[in-house]
């Protein structure tokens, strides 16, 4: 009597003017089932869910819901028959509260939306405050919101693209220990993620995509990481190597007393904070978004320039950067990874050779004002092929590269200038795994030719991967540093929630 | 089941914005036939007063070129500004201050031979403009007002300047109270370019600028540093680029260009300062600029057309009795069709049948 199928897919094909995104995907969805799909950026499982959710119409191929052939013609229909979307890019309105964003999708008074979402939060260790401004959130709240209005929906079937991303591992343990008991409740759970850890520890069976098609549906349990992995990009990724030849851990890079006060009420001040980054090591900056770490990212690249910080001091080899701008601080050897690709490390409409200059006009590209377009192009060309860049080359628009191919252009282009100090605001969230290796390697590979490298990460495990000392930061505080070998995540965890006691004695040394 | 798709461009096309423009006029011209079969009058006739018969006389082709001298000037300097995405639409002011500065000039200096009087006034005119321009710019970049109010109530003022002047210190003491100046001698007048009509020289700095604008828009930094802060402002502060700078850049060289315009004027056909100084070439700029698809020589067409559309105005009034308003309507349908239309920069429509789809993605 083997149960009907939630969801079943035969033969689903979505063609773009470029690529063939799905080509003849046949997936199955049983109820209570957690259902993994993996695959590198641009293996269509975006596409594949948009279809299932009704913002995107296949070409060909048939959608069966509880047995019955249906054609998903919107959202607004996906929702009515029970399908909900947690999506990996945001759909929230700024200007509104946190209250105001999921009653637009849910009915309900805000009065009683907001106990919903206060009780939900607390169940689901999500924290939301509904009364927050979503212009005022980090990226990490902003997921939180979308997950909070897909499961007060109360839907049959979940889409979830990349939750954990965003959360701390207290979290995400959480968040496991929901999704299972709504699993156990019959409702149907697609999980995406990078994650191979998490997709064996949470899900039932594994679709694994490449290039628009299915190359697997595998046992979860049974597989292991490394056999998920060459499934998924199809070739064995190595582990970045370390090497012991690297700078002389003289500072770099030295900040001390830095205190601001953002406009924005509900982002926290950062308090005294001191830093000191060295040659050839890499300090990981670990904690949940929204604690300030925005703002030290933009204090430290010059975004928010002397006359807002008070009394710090940032010195690059004994020079004052504190009066410099962004541009002024490259000149000096400082170069900046934003966490927003689209719109902040490129802008969406120009080239990829356009996008080249954005940072790096001061390293001869510019004569009596005007611009050299060959050595622009040759830079962009340069970066595409030392990084691996899969695009249509340098006059393809940053708008049309998948988010992990961007991401490794905008960071070849601030290594191409060979920067002393580099700073990188979650240089691999969204990133494919095998995008994400690459760009781990690359920051490595910098570091042992002495650079000074900051990570801001919320991925744990990414800064045990490659950072030779850690610091956490908690409501625009940060902890002393530790030495990444001599500490345990469970250290860091406390740390996380606010106990930076727990790191201390842990101290790293330098002699 | 063949189906229209409208689907994002994989890549930027550059034949986008003719497209679009094209389609704009094609529109316009449709809607002008609904507009002439109301005033009875054949639409193909009508259509071929305002597009074709100026086109045919040594009159017609020089009353253009004197329209788009003004028109060009003005919307290359307001392109500049529009990619950055700041709005001044108060070209219209900035004109009139533009032409009350280089009138200063002709009156102090009246009577005098030097060659040298002419390219004074346009440097006046230029600094005229900008000055007027530049007020928006500090109150903007000081206190964040708002340049498309403050560049368009600026206009206002301006206007009552002019009255003021015209009717008192600018007055000719010997015309009879009229609200005029002095006629110009020829030293502070643009030559005339063709033999029988009133083009002048005037155009030359409009092409002037075009060419410029060429370079400026295509090579320069300053030009780049700008568009990426009206795309992506946060791309800007990223990257270190002070959006102060832009704003300032941006009303100074299209205030400038607007007061030069407004020499055009009273050194060309006016040849004093009077009440009508401009038959809203200000605001007809930023159709221009828009039509032009704000690229430099998109707008050399744009701004010939939009000369075309004055003239043949003023034609289809003698010609086939339709009020001179139709210059207005029909400029009007221009600029909301681009508009309408403008989707298709980013976008575009595909006719897909099925079978062809199936094709398409199997290959093999």
């Amino acid at each position: 009597m083997a149960d009907t199928p939630l969801l079943r897919l035969r033969g689903v094909t979505k063609a773009y003017p470029a690529v063939l995104a799905n080509d003849a995907v046949d997936m199955d969805v049983m109820p209570g089932e957690i259902h993994a799909v993996l695959g590198e950026n641009g293996a269509g499982k975006s596409t594949l869910m948009k279809i299932i959710y009704g913002s995107v119409r296949p070409d060909a191929g048939t959608v069966e819901w509880r047995g019955e052939q249906v054609d998903i013609q919107s959202p607004l229909m996906a929702r009515e028959l029970g399908i909900g979307m947690v999506f990996q890019h945001f759909s929230l309105f700024e200007t509104l509260t946190a209250a105001e964003n999921i009653s637009l999708a849910v009915p309900g008074t805000i009065a009683d939306l907001s106990d919903r979402i206060r009780a939900a939060s607390a169940q689901f260790g999500l924290d939301v405050e509904p009364d927050s401004r979503v212009q005022a959130m980090t990226v990490g709240e902003r997921q939180r919101i979308e997950i909070l209005r897909c499961i007060l929906q109360e839907p049959k079937l979940i889409i979830m693209d990349e939750p954990t991303s965003v959360l701390p591992p207290k979290g995400i343990a959480k968040l496991f220990e929901t999704l299972r008991r709504l699993a156990s409740e019959g409702i149907g759970i697609i999980f995406i993620s990078h994650k191979l850890d998490e997709i064996k520890a949470l899900c039932d069976t594994a679709t694994v995509m490449r290039g628009g098609r299915v190359v697997g549906v595998v046992d979860a349990k049974v597989e292991n990481a490394r056999s998920l992995t060459r499934l998924m990009i199809g070739r064995e990724i190595a582990a970045p190597t370390h090497s012991d030849e690297r700078g002389d851990g003289h500072a770099v890079l030295e900040v001390s007393g830095l205190n601001y006060t953002p406009q924005n009420p509900f982002a926290p001040a950062l308090k005294d904070i001191s830093l000191t980054l060295r040659s050839g090591q890499i300090t990981g900056i670990a904690g949940v978004s929204g604690n300030g770490q925005d703002a030290l990212t933009r204090a430290l690249a010059g975004e928010i320039v002397h006359g807002s910080q008070d009394a710090g001091a940032i010195m690059l080899d004994g020079k004052a950067l504190g009066a410099l701008g962004p541009d002024q601080r490259r000149v000096q050897g400082l170069h900046f990874v934003p966490e927003e690709r689209l719109g902040r490390g490129a802008v969406p409409i120009h080239t990829l050779s356009e996008n080249a200059g954005l940072t790096t006009h001061h390293a001869g590209l510019v004569n009596w004002g005007m611009v050299k377009l060959g050595k622009r192009r040759a830079l962009a060309q340069g970066t595409i092929d030392s990084m691996d860049v899969r695009c249509g080359g340098p006059d393809a628009t940053a708008q049309s590269l998948s988010g992990g191919n961007l991401q490794k252009f905008i960071v070849g282009r601030e290594l191409a200038l060979r920067p002393k100090v580099l700073i990188a605001s979650q240089p691999t969230w969204g990133v494919d795994v095998g995008a994400a290796a690459a760009i781990r390697q690359k920051l490595i590979d910098l570091r042992n030719e002495g650079a000074a490298i900051l990570i801001v990460s919320e991925e744990i495990e990414e800064i045990f991967e490659i950072c030779d000392n850690i610091q956490v930061m908690f409501r625009g505080q940060l902890s002393p540093s530790a030495q990444v070998q001599t500490t345990s995540i469970d250290d860091v965890g406390l740390a996380m929630a606010g106990d930076f006691a727990a790191l201390a004695g842990r101290e790293a040394v330098h002699g | 089941m063949a189906r229209l798709v409208i689907e994002a461009r994989p890549e930027r096309s550059i034949w986008a914005p003719v497209q679009v423009s094209l389609l704009a006029v094609l529109l316009t011209c449709l809607g002008g036939s609904v507009l002439f079969m109301i005033y009875g009058v054949p639409p193909l006739k009508g259509l071929d007063a305002i597009f074709i018969d100026p086109l045919l006389t040594r009159y017609g082709i020089g009353e253009i070129l004197l329209k788009m001298a003004p028109l060009l000037l003005i919307a290359q300097g307001l392109a500049i500004g529009f990619r950055a995405q700041i709005w001044n639409i108060g070209a219209e002011g900035q004109l009139i201050v533009g032409a009350i500065a280089a009138t200063a000039l002709a009156i102090q200096f009246n009577g005098t031979t030097s060659p040298l009087l002419l390219p004074a006034m346009v440097v006046a005119g230029m600094f005229g403009g900008m000055v007027w321009a530049g007020i928006a710019a500090f109150l903007r970049a000081q206190f964040n007002a708002n340049e498309i109010l403050v560049t368009f109530m600026l206009t206002s003022v301006a206007l009552q300047l002019l009255y003021y002047l015209i009717a008192g210190p600018m007055r000719d003491p010997s015309g009879f109270n009229f609200p005029q100046s002095i006629r110009f001698d020829s030293a502070a007048k643009f030559p005339i370019l063709i033999e029988g009509t009133r083009a002048n020289a005037s155009l030359y700095i409009g092409l002037a600028a075009s060419a410029v604008a060429v370079v400026f828009v295509q090579r320069s930094l300053v030009s780049y540093k700008m568009s990426v802060g009206g795309i992506s402002p946060a791309a800007a502060t990223y990257a270190g680029y002070s959006s102060k700078k832009a704003i300032w850049l941006a009303l100074l060289i299209s205030g400038g260009a607007a007061g030069m315009a407004g020499v055009g004027e009273v050194a060309g056909p006016l040849g004093m300062l009077q009440r009508n100084i401009s038959p809203g070439y200000g605001y007809a700029g930023i159709i221009v600029a828009v039509l032009g698809g704000l690229h430099p020589v998109g707008i050399i067409f744009a701004a010939a057309l939009m000369a075309l559309v004055y003239v043949g105005g003023d034609f289809a009034l003698l010609s086939v009795g339709v009020p001179n308003a139709v210059t207005g309507i029909f400029q009007g349908m221009l600029l909301t069709f681009y508009l309408a239309c403008s989707f298709l920069l980013t976008s575009r429509i595909r006719w897909i049948k099925p079978d062809a789809l199936i094709r398409e993605a199997s290959p093999d």
